[in-house]
């Protein structure tokens, strides 16, 4: 369907969802989020937080894309696909329609340019996916680490892109707004995403690439409790050797990331993350860490951190285990003399 | 009698179905159905205790912090330590910066909105509204999305970021701050005093919190700029005070605790319309119209199994009650609770409405902006931010806070090392509860019982306002 005004039509909706990535990227924009839409041409259909648009109002935008009337360039989709009970959906129902958001999404996926998956729930189940599973939650085209979820692994967009997947719990808000403006200029191809389906923008890096606690990394000068400054991989759980993400190259909320608030990157970005237990301590066999750098013989690994912990300058290990800087850098007796 | 269904009501936190019995143009009967379940009591199930820190707050992207906050209280109890005090002032600064934001949110995102609706188009105050509020186009989001952007930079500071950090533990917070980020945290509390002053109030905040009666606030009113005062002009026209009353009785679990006790006190604005205290003990769920199995109705003891097909049932959320009755909670409740002036007299002599309750979010958003700058200031950036955890024997433990939109609890049950059972009763789960055993409605079921809807049967605005007057966290509500 040719477009002649120029816009780009974008429907978000929300499915098993807290609602944080939208309230992320609500932080986008010198001049909020919508001024931001609007400088790219951007018409959002209808959004469940923000549109004026309620109840009947709201359903009769969704069935005119439905009924092929309004062209969908992107749909996005916030949250999990809660496909339960016995694949009813009904843990989920689209209020007012009578319809589960799982049968929504299989009807209207088709009818649009691209699909996204905001955040790691709609990418890959995410946190309504742990444990039990209470509501067979999944993404839009992965279960976990598997490919299929509730469109199958063979569903292609009408663009014929997989479902593209902004990992995240919630996302960057940059990660989810240069995705969408990516798409919108049409600019991005089924080569810029990662086994995964992520953009590979972002996914290129690893969380740990940047982070500001990196000397204590070097020296594995470890952090043995909450809130002190050493790395917080080797006690603390720090998983950002292994997830992708450029967190820690970027300014979250003005100045932090995870690490940098001190506490362990969890891999929010990572199918499956949601499956771990003690979050906040490192699994370790025989002493070692077992979430090693994947792609860094094993025996290297140990021997360059025991030497690396061997040369440890004092400074670096006596910070690592206090809250504030307890040694500051420099020579040990100050220069300015009498 | 018309049965009337509106969803997906949008522009609330989450999902939403209302339905109305309409009888000649006014509501007879209000159902309010919570469509959403994931299971996060389930979820959490079996998981070692410390795990409830990355879950909990994942409930909820716009109270993640709360979520935080009630999880990281449950286990300091559990552990029987205490948080250090820049902990807790860290703490406070962090979960005041989201309860502000929440509130400016609700105000310019969620509720405003409406008054820019069509319906309204005849109005001669209209075409000032319509470009100032209406959603996605008025020009109030270029001043308050910016505004909560950088209130919002507070969590980059101490919570690395937001939603969903993992800052908040039981014996504090994560990061101790220094000099620099300090003096960062005021000059983010003082532009957001700025945007309240200039933007928000057209006036200073202490002069704002002079005003003590609802007489005084008509005349501080008249002639002034600024967004509230557009609000209040439209809350008379429009009659606001007499939509969407509540059932009453009012609770607050106190919010911001410190080394002297809490900011805004704990109590119960009970039926003798005086404050007492709260009888913690007599909070129940029923379940008579959840999609839940029976279960205790004790949280402390409570299970939640779905069970999709009862016939009874209308919402995924259970009904709490206290000493068997309907709490409304939020910012008005925390408010007369907590004695302020302005919101005693108006409650006093109308109860909560929908005027009301954005009154007292307002209000409370200038008591949050002042209180901000007093933490930053009593921060010891020398001492410590985080006391150490400590192993937790067996037994029950109870996590209370109040989240933007009201009374916030976790119930965490430990048995050896892991989680035997953990309930939450969230804010919207009290405001927006469906009907108990006793055929006793929730506090919005209330409130919309009466409402004139005339001939616009779904499209009522004044539906719409004293739904979103709530501000209602569908998210949390059945979790």
């Amino acid at each position: 369907m040719s477009r002649s005004d120029g816009m780009t039509n974008v429907l978000w909706l929300q499915g098993a969802s807290c609602g944080g990535c939208t309230m992320s990227i609500l932080e986008s924009g010198a001049s909020g989020w919508f001024d931001e839409l609007r400088q790219f041409g951007i018409n959002l259909l209808w959004h469940p937080s923000v549109s004026e648009e309620t109840g009947e109002e709201a359903v009769e935008v969704l069935q005119s894309v439905l009924d092929g009337d309004v062209p969908l360039d992107l749909l996005l989709l916030e949250g999990s696909v809660a496909r339960g009970p016995n694949d009813s959906g009904r843990f989920n129902m689209l209020a007012g329609t009578g319809r589960s958001v799982y049968r929504w999404m299989l009807d209207l996926a088709p009818r649009a340019d691209y699909v996204v998956a905001v955040g790691s729930c709609a990418a890959y189940g995410g946190v309504p996916a742990a444990g039990i599973n209470p509501t067979d939650a999944v993404g839009l085209q992965f279960e976990g680490t598997e490919s299929g979820g509730a469109l199958g692994a063979g569903f292609r967009s009408r663009l014929g892109l997989p479902v593209i997947n902004i990992a995240g719990c919630a996302p960057h808000p940059g990660w989810m707004m240069e995705t969408i403006l990516a798409l919108t200029a049409k600019d991005l191809s089924a080569t810029d995403l990662d086994g995964y389906g992520r953009p590979k923008f972002i996914a290129n890096h690893l969380a740990h690439h940047g982070c500001s606690r990196n000397e204590f990394y070097e020296f594995k000068a470890s952090a043995e409790t909450m809130s002190e400054r050493g790395c917080l991989m080797e006690h603390l759980g720090c998983k950002a050797t292994q997830a992708v993400g450029d967190c820690n190259q970027r300014s979250w909320n003005g100045g932090g990331s995870c690490t940098k608030g001190g506490y362990a990157c969890i891999a929010c970005t990572s199918p499956g993350f949601e499956g771990a237990q003690n979050f906040l301590e490192t699994a370790k066999l025989a002493g070692i860490p077992v979430g090693l750098p994947t792609d860094m013989p094993k025996a290297w690994f140990v021997a360059l951190a025991a030497l690396s912990k061997s040369a440890t300058p004092r400074r670096v290990r006596l910070n690592a285990t206090a809250d504030h800087v307890v040694v500051p850098p420099g020579r040990p007796t100050g220069k300015r003399t009498p | 009698m018309t049965r009337i269904t509106i969803g997906p009501f949008n522009r609330v936190e989450g999902d939403l179905e209302v339905r109305l019995d309409v009888e000649g143009g006014r509501v007879a009967r209000a159902e309010v159905t919570a469509p959403l379940y994931r299971g996060f009591e389930q979820i959490l199930e079996g998981r070692p205790p410390l795990d409830a820190l990355a879950l909990a707050p994942r409930i909820c992207g716009i109270c993640s912090v709360s979520q935080s906050v009630a999880a990281a209280v449950a286990l300091r109890h559990a552990m029987a330590i205490d948080a250090a005090p820049n902990g807790l002032l860290a703490t406070n600064i962090a979960h005041a910066a989201e309860n502000a934001a929440d509130h400016l949110t609700h105000f310019y995102i969620f509720f405003m909105p409406d008054f820019a609706r069509e319906a309204y188009a005849a109005h001669p105050w209209h075409e000032a509204t319509r470009e100032r509020f209406a959603a996605t186009r008025g020009s109030a989001s270029r001043d308050a999305l910016p505004a909560r952007a950088r209130l919002l930079e507070t969590m980059g500071i101490i919570a690395g970021k937001w939603p969903h950090s993992l800052a908040f533990q039981p014996g504090g917070t994560t990061r101790a701050i220094d000099l620099g980020e300090r003096v960062r945290l005021f000059s983010i509390a003082a532009a957001f005093r700025s945007f309240l002053e200039r933007i928000v109030f057209a006036d200073t905040l202490d002069n704002v919190l002079a005003i003590s009666t609802a007489e005084e606030l008509d005349r501080w009113r008249d002639g002034r700029g600024g967004d509230f005062s557009h609000f209040l002009r439209l809350a008379d026209v429009l009659s606001l005070s007499e939509l969407g009353k509540g059932p009453g009785l009012l609770m607050s679990y106190g919010a911001y605790h410190g080394a002297e006790g809490e900011l805004f006190p704990r109590g119960l604005f009970g039926p003798r319309a005086m404050i007492e205290p709260l009888p913690l003990a007599q909070i129940t769920e029923d379940v008579s119209h959840a999609w839940m199995r029976d279960s205790s109705a004790d949280p402390a003891h409570s299970t939640t199994v779905p069970d999709p097909d009862k016939a009874s049932a209308y919402s995924w959320c259970k009904a709490p009650r206290l000493s068997g009755q309907p709490i409304e909670v939020g910012a008005i409740a925390r408010q007369t609770v907590a004695g302020q002036p302005l919101i005693n007299d108006l409650v006093g002599a109308g109860g909560t409405n929908v005027r009301n309750r954005v009154i007292a979010r307002l209000i409370e958003l200038a008591r949050i902006a002042l209180a901000m700058e007093q933490w930053t200031r009593a921060l010891k950036l020398s001492e410590p931010f985080c006391n150490p955890s400590q192993a937790m024997p067996d037994g029950p433990y109870v996590g209370l806070v109040e989240a933007a939109r009201g009374s916030l609890g976790h119930w965490m049950a430990v048995r050896d090392g892991k989680i035997e059972r953990y309930q939450i009763i969230a804010p919207t789960t009290w405001n927006f509860s469906p009907r108990d055993s006793f055929d006793i409605g929730g506090p919005l079921e209330q409130a919309l019982v009466g409402t004139d809807v005339g001939d616009a049967g779904p499209r009522a605005v004044a539906i719409q306002h004293i739904v979103r007057s709530f501000d209602p966290c569908m998210v949390c509500t059945a979790h």
